[in-house]
């Protein structure tokens, strides 16, 4: 997994709360048994006709948004269900960053496996950034070892996030790995255990 | 320090490996299911490192989500084979026991898992699959869980998880003829939100919850992740252990009654508190249906679909837009004036031989209107053949309906059962996203009592009336 330590990019406002894992990827593209490859597909049926031609207006299609790299969502951003095919197609997409006032809790957690920073900052906070984007063009610097976010007039805020996944995301660690350390624990509790 | 604790407290406790300031608990997986959908790169991941399942035996494999339900063995979609192929192969490696297409005990994971005696009470339960919040009726932790920590749990049999916050939902009095736990599940999410269990594990308690048969109760949980809830549990009870008796992986004999007097101390201590506590009377629920693009855009069937004028903020009243747009609605319009295209009666939540029995009870004697498709899907292919036993089979067939072969079919729409795009169905599944059954397609959620009169009259009708008919019939 990719460390993340220090990101600048464009972003990309998307006002809609609730968005699902359906939404996100549909089931249609869930069939591969690959990690890789889900980008095309990202938010599918928005982007695309029945035909699959792309949709004229669906904001993310605007040529203005090619390289974004940082989404910022409406409450409760990845909720329903549990695919990791979803961090997957964003990520593949190019985003690396995810701003909302509240994610469901295994997308959440699934960003974290592949290196996607899941940021929630308050309503009011998430709601000026959208319209900033609604109204302009405009680079945040994300940067995890401050836990801040920065404008390039200055603005920052800091942003809130658990040591424990701030350290995995800085090192880009191999959760298993550091798991199997522990195997020996592992094994005290099973014979502890009927 | 606290002594008192609540079942999810205890259940918690009971599983944590290695405790470290400033981390997550390690905690201990006891159960493990896995389908087809969600474990390929979980498996190619433990290859790539040279890793092992840790416990084979921990873990328990089917395949449900792509599988036709019409001459199962011919998959069409050749990425749907591999898929289903790649899993019998993994199993096959590694060992895990799988109960593929031509298993007796085969069918979807969430209706399997508790069918077979897999999920017990006080059990911490895993599957990469959101709705294994299902398994919570029995009084287990359960939850669902994304690809890399299915890895993660065939690896090492744990996983590294901060302990939630705890919610009660207490429903009290009794819920009215004719309505169905289905309907008491939607009304609360309709009442609090799509979004109010996030970060939480909720118990349910109350009078109308312990007078829920087993089957009911796994309704009630499996929908817990639709209010955004971790998890979702009941303490066993004398119900519980009665349905476990005498399964596949039960324990027997002796060994039962032990496990008995041992989950009976699963229960919530009085005086422990919750971080948080609901309350709904189950009197005052009524039949439910949704109207809009998630489970929480939901209205009793006498009730009318709702203006975005009259909705709090601009936000709501854009999504509420939205929604009424792609469902083709118009606010202020009775929900049972809207006509159907699809009855779809299955999935893990509602595809059990009861809720098969009840929908039959609706439709007997009676003719799906030529105007709607209607199929029913088992959810197991145990379920399937304990219907046909009873002639439940027969009495769908009669009416009009399709008798499928167990799987999760138009739930999810991976296989070939989808709905046309602008069609609408009434389902009684628990996703009604966009697309979820099909690009473009319309979801309306249910109860199957719901839904069956729902086929036989080509549109919504309020259940509590129609029984009264059909009884003086
Ligand atoms: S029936 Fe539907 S919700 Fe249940 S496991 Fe299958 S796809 Fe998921």
């Amino acid at each position: 997994m990719e460390p993340i330590r220090i990101h600048k990019g464009l972003v990309y406002p998307l006002n809609r709360s609730n968005v699902d894992t359906d939404q996100i990827i549909p089931k249609q593209f869930l069939k591969r048994i690959e990690r890789q490859g889900f980008g095309q597909f990202l938010f599918y049926d928005w982007r695309f006709d029945q035909e699959g031609n792309l949709h004229d207006d669906f904001s993310l299609n605007a040529s203005k948004y090619e390289g974004t790299s940082i989404l910022v969502a409406g409450e409760n951003f990845g909720c329903g269900s549990s695919r990791e095919h979803a961090p997957w197609a964003l990520q593949d997409f190019g985003f690396k960053i995810v701003i909302a006032p509240s994610f469901a809790d295994i997308f959440k957690n699934n960003c974290v496996k592949n290196g996607i920073l899941a940021i929630e900052l308050s309503e009011e906070q998430t709601q000026s950034l959208m319209k900033r984007g609604e109204k302009e063009l405009f680079h945040l610097t994300i940067n995890l070892e401050s836990k801040t976010i920065e404008d390039s007039d200055g603005w920052q805020i800091p942003f809130h996030i658990l040591d424990y996944t701030r350290e995995m995301l800085l090192n880009g660690l191999d959760e298993i790995g550091i798991t199997l350390l522990h195997e020996e624990k592992i094994s005290q509790f099973e014979l502890s255990y009927s | 320090m606290q002594t008192q604790k609540t079942i999810i407290e205890k259940i918690w406790d009971q599983h944590v490996v290695y405790r470290e300031d400033g981390k997550p608990d390690l905690l201990y997986i006891d159960l493990h299911l896995v389908h087809e959908v969600t474990s390929p790169q979980a498996f190619e991941g433990l290859k790539q490192n040279g890793r092992k399942v840790r416990r084979p035996d921990r873990t328990f494999a089917t395949m449900d989500h792509n599988i036709p339900t019409k001459n199962q063995h011919i998959i069409k979609d050749l990425i749907s084979k591999k898929q289903i192929e790649t899993l019998e192969q993994n199993c096959q490696e590694f060992n895990i026991p799988l109960a593929d297409i031509n298993h007796p005990d085969n069918g979807i994971v969430h209706v399997i898992g508790p069918e077979l005696g897999l999920t017990h009470p006080g059990k911490t339960i895993v599957c990469g699959d959101s709705h294994t919040s299902t398994h919570g009726a029995f009084g287990a932790l359960a939850f669902g869980i994304g690809t890399s920590e299915v890895e993660h749990v065939l690896a090492t049999q744990t996983l590294w998880q901060a302990p939630p916050k705890t919610m009660n939902v207490k429903v009290i009095g009794k819920l009215g003829t004719g309505v169905s736990a289905k309907d008491l599940i939607l009304a609360i999410i309709a009442k609090y939100g799509v979004r109010f269990g996030t970060g939480y594990v909720i118990e349910y308690t109350g009078e109308a919850i312990l007078s829920l048969s087993m089957e009911e109760r796994m309704t009630i949980c499996n929908m817990s992740i639709e209010a955004g809830a971790r998890a979702g549990l009941i303490a066993p009870d004398d119900t519980t252990f009665e349905y476990l008796r005498g399964r596949k992986y039960s324990p027997v004999g002796a060994a039962f009654d032990e496990n008995v007097s041992k989950w009976r101390s699963l229960t919530t201590d009085q005086g422990a508190s919750y971080d948080s506590t609901v309350e709904i009377d189950a009197a005052e629920v009524a039949p439910q249906v949704t109207w809009g693009t998630n489970p929480g855009m939901c209205i009793p069937v006498d009730g009318q679909i709702p203006e975005p004028e009259a909705a709090a903020t601009t936000n709501e009243k854009t999504e509420i837009q939205r929604a009424l747009d792609y469902m083709g609605l118009e606010a202020g319009q009775p929900i049972t004036s809207v006509k159907i295209d699809h009855v779809f009666i299955g999935s893990c939540t509602n595809s059990r031989l009861s809720d098969l029995r009840k929908a039959a009870s609706i439709i007997q004697g009676r003719k799906v209107s030529p105007s709607v498709q209607a199929i029913v899907v088992p959810g197991s292919k145990t379920v399937k053949l304990a219907a046909e036993q009873e002639g439940i089979d027969k009495i769908f067939i009669d009416a009009g309906f399709e008798w499928r072969d167990a799987g999760c079919s138009m739930c999810l729409a991976m296989n070939d059962d989808v709905v046309p795009a602008g069609e609408r169905c009434a389902s009684t599944s628990n996703r009604n996203f966009e697309g979820r059954q099909g690009t473009g397609s319309r979801t309306h959620l249910v109860s199957p009592e719901m839904a069956a009169a729902a086929a036989i009259e080509g549109h919504f009708v309020d259940i509590r009336h129609y029984s009264a008919v059909t009884m003086k019939a």
